[in-house]
């Protein structure tokens, strides 16, 4: 009998694991920050490979050169302009060319500009405006989770006229679960890292953030905060806190402090700005993004007909803070900032 | 003091590994031999340390006495010993007295001319401490990311360090050891179910045999793996089980610095239904 010895096929065998399991990790050396009191296991570990390729996707583009501030406004010199009428020309034909990059680099000015330049008929026109307002909104009300960097277009957009993070009421794989309802979990979903994880936490939680708190204050569960919650509140909770971590490129304990989720007294610092920032998100998809539902056509709604909604991914793009927290809003403070 | 029957068997010269006949005593029941004086030896300076940490601590209370490692600024460098140079002392000492006390096992065996199955045993366990303390630390570059001593402290450490990885329970390896793990309580609780049943048999009727005890597991399961070889599956399934938990820290950081459940991508990906 010819058979192959035992020697070669443990040999074979154990070849195939270690290659197997090489290509599926990332070798050492890695990175470590650490966030906690020594000791605690709060540190974030980042494999420098990924910190290089966050990094180069994370760069900011050149500002426009300065433009000249004197002049009249140029309410005076153009026909409807809402948001941007306290500007000089120069400064509104630069940001116009800023946006242009940032939004619309490929379509440039006929993205949103028929050939009257005043005229509002094309949507994207009207998306942009109140984006405008959005974001000059955001820089005046939620100095607690933007400054000192602020937000500027580009914050979200990076050069592609959707952002590539937003988010869509998700109504779940058109494949039905093997056992009657599959709840709206157990399909893995880049939202929740592939977890079996709630795969739509935002619709919920994101609409009303004071949902998000559902851990206990007491040890019995008859005074339990969370008493009469099922366990899939917590399991939500959990969900929206993965797309946190990866939106963010951190894990759960930049915030947290794991022995007591919910104590602000355990908790870094971070996790404050955090808390604004769910608000914040809430704010902008109740206050701006969801209102634009009528003004967007068919192709750019969601597969349940909503709006293209704002979560932490949409501005942080897998960096805790945005662009690794270089200010482009310092370069357009009159054009972007809040309207003295 | 009075020696057991099997004592005289074991109280014999010899079968050292290390000084010859140094130490080759006993200490009314208790052998010595150079390894458990290295043992006493690293146990009471590593204690000692320990009380030294704790009187710098701001407490007695015995749950909460933290005796933390170095920040991870220090790296693989020795740190100020209020700055975590206690804790590697420490960890100096219970790697010095657990491998010495390995060390004295591997001698009682020689001189009782047994296996080593007992040290062996103990070697998996202090392997998974040193990985936790070692292994992985050198890995990722410092000393800071071992775990405290501390009864709250080091659980602490255990559920931030599974939160850095956002859900621990998908890391393979640690499937892996939890099924070990909870296998081995099966076994023991099947195991032990047995002996009691079969010597403590209803009245009237006699202790059954090891015949009788495998013919109740094949009726029950198709199978006996029989009185000797519950042991030896005894032995794996625990040993793996500490072995898988090794792997399973130590792949996390190392050689994983994402979510544990975007791991499983891979079989996402499988070609057959992608």
């Amino acid at each position: 009998m010819n058979t192959i010895p035992f020697t070669r096929k443990l040999m074979g065998a154990l070849a195939l694991g270690t290659s197997l399991f090489v290509a599926a990790c990332e070798l050492p050396p890695q990175e470590s920050e650490q966030n906690g009191y020594r000791g605690t296991g709060m540190d974030q570990i980042r494999s420098p490979e990924r910190v290089d390729t966050l990094q180069a996707l994370n760069q900011i583009p050149e500002p426009q050169p300065e433009a000249p501030k004197d002049g009249p406004p140029v309410s005076q010199i153009y026909q409807n302009v809402k948001v941007l009428g306290h500007l000089s020309e120069g400064e509104f034909l630069r940001i116009m060319t800023a946006i242009t990059e940032w939004v619309m680099p490929e379509q440039g000015c006929g993205g949103c500009h028929s050939d009257n330049l005043a005229d509002d008929s094309m949507y994207t026109k009207v998306v942009a405006r109140r984006m405008l307002q959005m974001t000059q909104d955001i820089n005046a009300k939620w100095a607690n989770h933007v400054a000192p960097a602020g937000v500027t277009c580009y914050t979200c957009h990076r050069g592609q006229q959707v952002p590539q993070y937003v988010w869509f009421q998700d109504p779940g794989p058109s494949t039905p679960a093997y056992m009657g309802n599959r709840n709206g979990q157990n399909a893995p979903a880049a939202s929740v890292a592939y977890a079996t994880l709630p795969y739509d936490p935002f619709s919920t939680l994101l609409n009303d953030p004071s949902k998000i708190r559902v851990q206990g204050t007491a040890t019995l569960p008859t005074q339990l905060a969370s008493a009469g919650k099922p366990i899939q509140d917590a399991e939500m909770t959990y969900a929206l806190m993965t797309h946190m971590s990866k939106g963010l490129g951190v894990n759960c304990t930049f915030c947290h402090n794991s022995r007591a989720f919910s104590s602000w007294e355990q908790s870094p610092p971070q996790r404050t700005t955090a808390w604004y920032g769910l608000r914040m998100v809430a704010d902008l998809n109740h206050a701006y993004l969801e209102p634009l539902k009528p003004v967007y056509p068919d192709n750019r709604l969601g597969p349940t007909g909503d709006a293209a909604k704002a979560n932490c991914a949409t501005c942080h793009q897998g960096v805790n803070k945005p662009l690794y927290g270089v200010s482009m809003l310092k370069d357009y403070l009159a054009e972007l900032s809040a309207k003295k | 003091m009075s020696m057991l029957s099997f004592e005289k068997k074991y109280r014999v010269r010899g079968g050292t590994l290390f000084g010859g006949d140094l130490f080759d005593f006993w200490v009314g029941p208790f052998y010595v031999g150079v390894f458990g004086v290295t043992t006493i030896f690293f146990t009471l300076l590593g204690t000692a340390m320990i009380f030294y940490g704790a009187s710098l601590g701001p407490t007695w209370n015995p749950w909460q006495i933290n005796i933390a490692p170095p920040d991870i600024s220090y790296g693989l460098a020795l740190a100020p010993l209020k700055e975590g140079g206690i804790w590697q002392v420490v960890t100096i000492c219970a790697i010095g007295a657990f491998g010495s006390w390995a060390l004295r096992e591997v001698e009682i065996c020689r001189k009782l001319g047994i296996g080593f199955h007992v040290p062996i045993a103990f070697s998996v366990a202090i392997f998974a401490y040193i990985t936790l303390v070692v292994i992985r630390p050198v890995l990722l570059g410092a000393w800071g990311h071992a775990f405290p001593y501390g009864i709250f402290s080091h659980l602490d450490w255990v559920s931030n360090v599974g939160y850095q990885y956002l859900h621990f329970h998908y890391n393979p390896a640690h499937m892996i050891a939890v099924t070990f793990f909870f296998t081995t309580t099966l076994a023991l609780a099947m195991h032990g179910a047995l002996v009691l049943s079969s010597t403590n048999p209803p009245k009237g009727e006699k202790v059954k045999t090891p015949e009788h005890e495998d013919t109740y597991f094949r009726d029950l399961i198709g199978y006996s793996v029989g009185t000797l070889g519950i042991h030896r599956l005894g032995l794996f399934l625990a040993l793996s089980a500490g072995f898988w938990s090794a792997v399973c820290i130590v792949i996390s950081g190392p050689f994983w610095t994402q979510s544990w459940p975007e791991w499983w991508t891979w079989w996402l990906d499988l070609p057959i239904w992608r």
